[in-house]
């Protein structure tokens, strides 16, 4: 299926290959470098590309393009899919996935990608069974690898791969045994002109970190089930049980992951944290705008709305803004032509402003269009959607674990129209 | 040759440095030197010359060391045949091993080295590894079938016996990599998967994610050729039994074509069923495969539960976006109903990528009704105001295809559009130009207003293409602005040079047109453009001259075509067809390559047409076996 994969940065080098099957010569990247170079923007570059013998489909992350070849017809989610695994499972062993850090790992990187693929089929993608085969690196261990000439390879063979829960590595021992939750919210919102609602709803996520000793089997149940109105789950929950009485019953995975997500259904209205009095505009002539924006609370549930921040990408034309914020920092990037105003705490008694003038370029046109306004906003200890863990009992193992649920409601794709 | 260039926090080292060190005595060393030899592979930078030196560490007992060595080898043992056959003999002791893991990964290294000369060994390792008791060991061989297979195709026969044994059997593991390798050995061997088809069905919920999507390719294509279309009007499910009894008029009729109600084949319902916790997936490749499988086999009205999931994915990354947006696009022109609730989704956010912008203008043009137009045409308002303007440009292409579609909004788009003739932007204007073309051209009775009022832009506008439009608007409908027309070619004539060929083309026929119809006004205008283009320096516009020129200025030798030039130039012409560019996409099954590039990918399979009558569905049933 995947014949060979490039790692190429953003400046177009390429700094790693592998190949699965035979060697492909690194000059069909070629094909690809000429959509990068029409596409202007990396983002913009298509996913899928043919060329005369070969497909070519790309993802671009952290500034990265991991381009694989493809030979004969396969599904494009399929490999969309799992490049991003790769890059996930960097993120996981190296804290980040960019160029310095994988030429840094380059032999860890180089084991990995081996085992995830056999003959460009996966073969094992569970980071679980990974760590088990490739120890991720830590600085204590590589100096003690140097000093004593041992390996990051385990001895122990995976076990994993062969249980029919792939995901849970055997032998898990902890001295703490706790098991955290995570309920994280985004609101994807298009807010018009006048304030009024475009478009909004809820996205959640529950992220896991679980260290618990031996084969827990783990029962989380809500308050309200219902408010869930599409789901979808990582491989150790136990489809059937949420059918018939909507309780996530599952084994999980030893550390870190992601063990659902879900939607919450459209009835229900969604609350609009904050409102946003803006007035932008540029002027016929003396090449110059005005900008002014307000941010204020609007249903936060009397939570303290943090981590506020305003993102503006600019017309082309406007060369400098002069602007008073009066809370937080401003910063212009002339290059990108991107505002961005980090507010901070949203304090309801003295409401942030942002305002002054844009200078323009001199005989440039007046912009068709106003700049939409980007939100990001954090508020702690609450679901937007109201959606409530009521318990979680484990069963298959004599310890009490410490348990705990956290929530946090993000903006998701928060968009002002102006 | 050889000027290599190493990873800057090694110090450099030479290829006789790693050889020493790949001979030294000191385990350490000899990992150290693979670890760089790897790096050289890793940077594409050839490192063959140390074959010899690699290869004898082939048996080391330090893992590491050993599986990068593997590492090496299959990297290049193509190129060096004779000195890669000095490793088998330790393959062939592991492939011997009590442990289970040391037993696959010699299959896994011996089957991934390209050397034609052993063939039987492998041959022999595959056979062998299918009957292993370990299912690790038995998934491992069901990769090195396709291997051995693109090594040498001639051995086709022998594996599709080892496929054979592998598809029975009843192990998670082994599942997705057999059918894997049954999709490249031997596609077209439908009566393999006959005796396990229920098995797969069954296993599906407990095989890995990407073992998920390949079978139910698989078994898609599978069930197109085994059962009978559940899509025949009054088809009864065993869901709702209701349907064809109330349906009197057209009774006369079936019962000559077919003498029984539809009944779904309940194999081809257990696929239904076993597959639809799977839309639950993390996997967005998995997702998609359920997805298209209802499209293709599921009863129409059941394909809808499918909706809530695609447009779940559209929260995934960028490149999801992209492909599920694809595959949306293709489904709402056939079935608008199925995504017409999820409208609001598709709506474009200004941080989206061009392309995916594109796409989501797709789906809401598919979805438009007479319902839903107002809040669409609202929302297409703030994008032809985009910065992005070639996605302007498109919105305003979508525009022209809802007033084509929607004809109690034609009106409206078409005032829409005029007034964005007086934008700043030239995109847009051009843009406008050639859309309100098409438009007027579908209904050329009124609006002789707009084209007067385009006429007056002319001078301000230089897009080609817009120019081009204009023109021909001119020269088609003349004889409603009897008076503008011949003004426009006067202009033309002065600077018929500089412009451009599709300008040029166009003021010939404009001139043409207006010979026959007005040649008292015209007739030293159009001499003069005609010997202007006579001499162009293009051929096609010499070309079209001369053709003009017989067909419209009559003299002694002209033929017969003559009397007709009027009929010819000036025939009603058929207004364009306003389409989607996804509309011919289904001839390709959703979620392929095939179906994402609109091209037949190599080794791309054909999904067949449903079968008039069902095969024997009994080549399914298994006996027990207590």
């Amino acid at each position: 299926m995947i014949h060979s994969l490039f790692l190429i940065n953003h400046t177009g080098d390429i700094f790693l290959e592998k190949h699965w099957k035979s060697v492909i010569s690194r000059s069909v990247c070629d094909y690809f470098f000429e959509a990068k170079e029409k596409a202007v923007d990396p983002e913009n570059v298509p996913p899928v590309l043919q060329t005369p013998h070969h497909y070519l489909i790309t993802i671009y992350r952290g500034k990265l393009f991991f381009l694989s070849v493809i030979q004969t017809e396969v599904p494009p989610l399929f490999v969309i899919e799992f490049l991003h695994r790769v890059a996930d499972t960097f993120q996981d062993y190296f804290g980040e996935c960019s160029e310095v850090i994988i030429k840094d790992n380059v032999v860890t990187v180089y084991e990995l990608l081996e085992e995830m693929l056999d003959n460009g089929f996966p073969l094992a993608t569970e980071s679980n069974v990974l760590k088990e085969m490739i120890r991720p690196p830590t600085i204590l261990r590589s100096v003690v690898n140097t000093l004593t000439g041992s390996s990051n390879v385990g001895d122990t063979l995976p076990t994993g791969q062969l249980s029919n829960i792939p995901w849970r590595r055997a032998g898990v021992k902890y001295t703490n045994n706790e098991a955290y939750f995570d309920v994280i919210e985004e609101i994807d919102a298009i807010l018009d002109k006048s304030g009024t609602t475009v478009f909004a709803e809820i996205q959640g996520v529950i992220e896991a970190c679980v260290r618990l000793t031996g084969m827990p089997d783990l029962t989380l149940s809500f308050m309200n089930p219902r408010l869930l109105d599409d789901v979808s789950f990582h491989p150790c929950v136990r489809f059937k049980r949420w059918e018939s009485e909507r309780v996530l019953s599952f084994i999980p995975p030893d550390g870190n992951f992601t063990l659902m997500t879900y939607h919450v259904s459209s009835q229900n209205l969604v609350a609009i944290p904050v409102y946003v009095k803006q007035n932008i505009s540029f002027f016929e002539t003396g090449n110059c705008g005005r900008l002014d924006i307000t941010i204020g609370p609007k249903q936060t549930m009397g939570k303290t709305v943090e981590g506020l921040m305003v993102t503006v990408h600019m017309p082309k034309a406007v060369l400098s803004t002069n602007l008073t914020a009066s809370q937080g920092n401003y910063t212009y990037d002339l290059a990108t032509k991107v505002l961005v105003w980090d507010v901070g705490k949203l304090n309801p008694q003295k409401l942030p402003n942002l305002r002054g003038s844009l200078s323009m370029q001199a005989g440039a046109p007046k912009p068709e269009e106003n700049p939409s306004l980007n939100i990001d906003l954090k508020i702690q200890q609450l679901a937007i959607s109201g959606l409530k863990v009521s318990r979680l009992d484990m069963y298959g193992e004599k310890y009490k674990p410490f348990k705990g649920v956290k929530y946090v409601t993000k903006a998701g794709k928060f968009q002002v129209r102006t | 040759m050889l000027t290599l260039i190493r990873p800057t926090m090694f110090p450099v080292l030479r290829n006789e440095d790693l050889k020493e060190m790949l001979e030294s005595n000191k385990e350490s060393l000899k990992l150290e030197a693979m670890k760089r030899v790897v790096g050289l592979i890793a940077k594409g930078k050839n490192a063959s010359e140390l074959f010899p030196a690699v290869v004898k560490n082939v048996a080391s007992k330090n893992i590491e060391l050993k599986k990068l060595v593997y590492v090496y080898l299959v990297r290049y043992a193509e190129e060096q045949q004779d000195l890669a056959l000095l490793s088998i003999s330790t393959f062939q002791r592991a492939l011997k091993d009590p442990n289970q893991f040391i037993r696959a990964s010699a299959l896994r290294v011996l089957s991934s080295i390209r050397v034609p000369i052993i063939v039987p060994i492998m041959m022999l390792a595959i056979k062998e590894a299918a009957a292993d008791l370990s299912p690790y060991v038995r998934k491992t061989s069901a990769h090195a079938i396709q291997k051995l297979f693109s090594l040498d195709p001639d051995q086709k026969e022998q594996l599709i016996e080892v496929i054979e044994k592998l598809l029975k059997d009843k192990s998670t593991l082994v599942a997705g990599s057999v059918v894997m390798a049954f999709e490249e050995v031997c596609p077209d061997r439908i009566d393999l998967i006959h005796k396990n088809y229920r098995k797969l069905c069954n296993l599906l919920v407990d095989v890995e994610e990407w073992g998920q999507v390949v079978i139910i390719s698989m078994l898609t294509r599978y069930a197109r050729t085994q059962f009978t279309s559940p899509w025949k009007e009054g088809a009864v499910f065993d869901e709702n039994n209701e349907k064809t009894f109330y349906d009197s008029d057209s009774e006369e009729k079936k019962g000559q074509i077919e003498a029984k109600p539809y009944i779904m084949d309940p194999d081809h319902r257990l696929l239904l069923r076993n597959t639809k916790p799977l839309l639950q997936s993390r996997n967005t490749a998995v997702v998609m495969s359920v997805a298209q499988l209802y499209w293709h086999l599921a009863p129409k009205h059941e394909v809808s539960i499918v909706t809530k999931s695609l447009v779940r994915l559209l929260r995934s990354h960028r490149e999801v976006q992209y492909i599920v947006l694809q595959n949306i696009a293709t489904m709402s022109i056939q079935r608008k109903g199925m995504f017409e609730p999820f409208m609001k989704s598709f709506y474009v956010r200004s941080t989206d990528a061009t392309h995916i912008k594109t796409l989501k203008l797709e789906i809401l043009t598919n979805l438009a009704n007479e319902a839903n137009i107002s809040t669409i045409l609202r929302e297409f308002q703030t994008y032809v105001k985009s910065q992005d303007k070639a996605f302007a440009a498109a919105t305003i292409q979508a525009i022209g295809r809802c007033a084509t579609n929607i004809s109690e909004v034609t009106d409206t788009c078409l005032n829409g559009l005029v007034l964005l003739l007086s934008n700043r932007d030239e995109t847009v204007v051009a843009e406008s130009v050639v859309v309100i073309k098409k438009l007027l051209q579908t209904q050329p009775t009124q609006h002789s207003e707009i084209i007067k009022h385009m006429a007056k832009l002319f001078d301000n506008i230089t897009v080609p293409m817009a120019r081009a439009s204009i023109l021909w608007l001119m020269g088609e409908y003349c004889e409603r602005v009897p008076k503008i027309a011949p003004d426009v070619l006067r202009k033309m004539a002065k600077t018929f040079t500089i412009e451009e060929d599709i300008v040029k083309l166009q003021t010939v026929n404009l001139a043409a047109k207006l010979y026959l119809t007005n040649s008292k006004q015209t007739k030293l205008l159009t001499q003069y453009i005609l010997n202007l283009g006579k001499y162009d320096q293009n051929y096609d516009i010499r070309d079209r001259t001369r053709f003009i020129r017989q067909l419209i200025v009559p003299s002694e030798k002209n033929g017969a075509l003559n009397k007709y030039a009027r009929r010819i130039l000036l025939a009603p012409k058929p207004a364009p067809v306003l389409e989607s560019a996804f509309k011919d996409r289904d001839r390709y099954q959703l979620g392929t390559l095939s179906h994402s590039l609109n091209i037949k990918a190599t080794g791309y399979q054909e999904l067949s047409d449903w079968p008039a009558v069902a095969p024997d569905q009994s080549v399914r049933n298994v006996e027990v076996i207590e």
